[in-house]
C-alpha cells in the first residue's frame, strides 16, 4: 500500500504518522503543500497534527487553501482514502471535505494527556480492527478540539453511522461527545486524538496499531 | 479603499472565550455584564472598484468559517463596485 503523509508549515506529527504507516506495511512519501498534485498511485494520504501556518486566522484554515488541498478535494471525489488527525482534523473541515468545524476548547485550555476513547464504528477500513464498543486510550493534544455541529447534523451523522469515536470523559466541549467521523463514503475519517502515538510500547500505548493495521489490511484488499 | 470585516460567532454558538471574558469582568467588579461575545476585526485595503461580490467571496472562502461565523461587510473608504 502507499501512503502520503502533507506536510504544511507547521506540521509537527508528520514523520510520526509516517512511522505509524511504515510499521503496518506502507511505503510512505511526504508531499510538501506546495506541490499542486498528489502522486497519481497514493492509496491513502494522511493529514498530519501540528500547527499548520500557525494556526492563523482559524486552526487550519489557511492550509485549506494550499495548492495541495485542491488535489485531496479531487481524491476524496474519485473515492480515495483520506486519515486527519488533529490539526489535520482541523483542515478536512475547513475543506469542506468534512463537516463541522472545531473550536477552541470549552474550558480554553490546551489539553495534553492519554484518554480512553470508545469505538463507536467498527465496520470501516479505519476501524475494522477495533471491536463496537470497544475502550481504546490514545493521546490528545489540542487546544481547538471541540467538535461543533448543529443538533440536526448531529442527529444525521448519527444515523448515517459516521460517528467514528466518542470521548468517554469529554474533554473539550465536543459536540455529542465525538472525537472523530468518517465522511458518507466510509472513507475519510477526522479525528483529534492521536493513533500515530500510539504505535509503540515507549509511547505509553499501542491502542493505534490496529488502526494502521486494519487500514494497510482493507486498503490492500479493496 | 478600506473595508472592515466583523467576524461573529453565530447567535447559538456557545463562545468559550468570550464567556471567560465574561467571568473575568464579573471578577473586577463590574456587575451586571449579561453576555460578552468576542469576535474579528479584518481590515481590507483593496483596490478602488473592488466587487462587492468579490468582497463576500474572500469573506465565505477563507475569512470566516461559515459553519459557525456570520460576516458583516463595512465600506470604510472608497466605493464598491
Amino acid at each position: 500500500m502507499k501512503a502520503g503523509v502533507i506536510v504544511f508549515p507547521g506540521s509537527n506529527c508528520d514523520r510520526d504518522l509516517a512511522v505509524a504507516f511504515e510499521r503496518a506495511g506502507a511505503q510512505v512519501s511526504m508531499i510538501w503543500h506546495k506541490d499542486t498534485d498528489l502522486p497519481g498511485d497514493l492509496d491513502i494520504v494522511g493529514v498530519p497534527g501540528g500547527f499548520s501556518f500557525g494556526d492563523y486566522l482559524r486552526c487550519g484554515a489557511i492550509a485549506a487553501q494550499s495548492p495541495i488541498t485542491r488535489s485531496l478535494i479531487r481524491h476524496t471525489e474519485r473515492g480515495g482514502y483520506v486519515i486527519g488527525i488533529c490539526n489535520g482534523f482541523q483542515v478536512l473541515t475547513e475543506t469542506g471535505i468534512l463537516p463541522g468545524a472545531l473550536m477552541r476548547n470549552s474550558n480554553l485550555k490546551f489539553i495534553c494527556k492519554p484518554i480512553e476513547l470508545q469505538v463507536e464504528k467498527a465496520d470501516c477500513a479505519f476501524t475494522s480492527g477495533y471491536e463496537l464498543g470497544q475502550k481504546i486510550t490514545v493521546p490528545v493534544a489540542h487546544h481547538d478540539g471541540n467538535y461543533t455541529v448543529t443538533a440536526e447534523k448531529l442527529t444525521q451523522l448519527r444515523d448515517e453511522g459516521r460517528v467514528a469515536f466518542t470521548y468517554v470523559d469529554n474533554p473539550n466541549g465536543s459536540t455529542g461527545d465525538i472525537a472523530g467521523v468518517v465522511s458518507k463514503n466510509r472513507r475519510v475519517l477526522g479525528m483529534m486524538p492521536h493513533p500515530e502515538r500510539a504505535v509503540d510500547v515507549n509511547h505509553g500505548g499501542t491502542d493505534g496499531v490496529a488502526m494502521f493495521r486494519s487500514l494497510v489490511d482493507s486498503v490492500v484488499a479493496a | 479603499m478600506k473595508v472592515r470585516v466583523d467576524v461573529m460567532l453565530k447567535t447559538g454558538v456557545l463562545d468559550p472565550q468570550g464567556e471567560a471574558v465574561r467571568r473575568a469582568l464579573g471578577n473586577l467588579g463590574f456587575d451586571g455584564v449579561e453576555a460578552v461575545r468576542q469576535g474579528k476585526v479584518i481590515e481590507l485595503d483593496l483596490a478602488d472598484g473592488t466587487s462587492e461580490d468579490d468582497i463576500k467571496k474572500m469573506c465565505e472562502k477563507l475569512l470566516a468559517n461559515t459553519v459557525i461565523e456570520n460576516y458583516t461587510i463595512n465600506v470604510l473608504s472608497g466605493e464598491v463596485q
